[in-house]
């Protein structure tokens, strides 16, 4: 008989189940059903419709944050477009913007640096990242990211100088932030399409740098 | 609607501490600093909370402060700042 057998996951360390996140239908899944439900029997939107907008959202992601980097990098007036108005250039280099919140990019440079945040919710660029990562939500990062900055940016392995200004952007209103990383050094030769592989999602929220 | 405030003036938050959905973060009320730019008009948010309808819109602001003007405790150089998006409504001259 196998029942006696205990449970293992033939693994070294035997541990308790963890518990299943889908179990509890709360009053804001009840009510996201309901509603989706009622919309698609009145005829207002098709599952298919509904479908199509989550897999947009999910085709978003750091690569395309990445391709306004390493063209901002490569063609100084695409980069002076840009930092001038974030929207209109990214839109120029086909990444859709489809939101009415605007895009505000900001440059990192030998004397300064920047980071985001958004102390009241999870506002994030998500027209050019995509879904934000869990520790950006954290009331942790929200609160000490405007406090001690510089405390957080050490705990990411991020130590800067004195001379180097850090200067946090808190999104509280229409405004999505995305960090211009400093080109890395010996990237020279790099084409575009090469220099926006070393373009990571941390370096475009601020709290690393390249 | 112009805007009441232009890009290098200085100005305070004011300290209101009214109910509601407020987009202005308690840590900055009562602060001083300086308008960095101009982002538009905005439908009210504090209104759009409640099915409102937003209007009149409202000049949003990015206004840049000293962190050790924000954080008596601050640990960090003079030079660091927070820049904060606020609503012309909560902005005062400063004096």
């Amino acid at each position: 008989m196998m029942d006696n057998i205990p449970h293992t996951h033939e693994g070294p360390n035997p541990h308790a189940p963890r518990p299943d996140h889908d179990d509890t239908l709360t009053h804001h899944k009840r009510l996201e059903i309901a509603v989706r439900e009622l919309l698609i029997e009145k005829g207002f939107l098709t599952a298919d419709e509904i479908r199509e907008a989550i897999e947009r959202m999910d085709a978003r992601g750091p690569h395309l944050g990445a391709k306004l980097v390493a063209r901002a990098w490569v063609d100084p007036t695409f980069k002076t477009r840009l930092l001038k108005d974030g929207s209109t250039a990214a839109d120029e280099a086909g990444v859709q913007m489809d939101q009415p919140t605007r895009l505000i990019v900001v440059e990192n440079t030998p004397q300064v640096h920047n980071l985001v945040v958004c102390t009241l919710c999870s506002c994030y660029p998500r027209m050019v990242l995509g879904i934000p990562p869990d520790w950006y939500k954290s009331r942790a990062y929200r609160s000490r990211a405007v406090h001690e900055p510089r405390t957080v940016l050490a705990e990411f392995g991020t130590h800067l100088a004195d001379d180097v200004a850090v200067r946090v952007h808190d999104s509280t209103a229409d405004m999505r932030y995305l960090v211009l990383p400093m080109r890395p050094k010996g990237t020279e030769g790099f084409d575009e399409a090469r220099l926006a592989e070393l373009v990571t999602r941390d370096s475009m929220i601020g709290v690393t740098t390249l | 609607m112009t805007p009441r405030f232009s890009v290098g003036t200085s100005v305070n938050v004011r300290r209101g501490n009214p109910p509601g959905h407020i987009r202005t973060p308690y840590y900055i009320r009562g602060k001083s600093g300086t308008v960095e730019r101009i982002c538009g008009e905005f439908r009210n948010p504090e209104e759009l909370a409640y099915g409102r309808s937003g209007e009149p819109m409202q000049v949003l602001y990015r206004v840049r402060f000293s962190q050790k003007d924000v954080w008596p405790d601050y640990r960090g150089p003079v030079n660091d700042t927070i820049d904060v998006e606020l609503y012309e409504h909560w902005l005062e001259p400063a004096h």
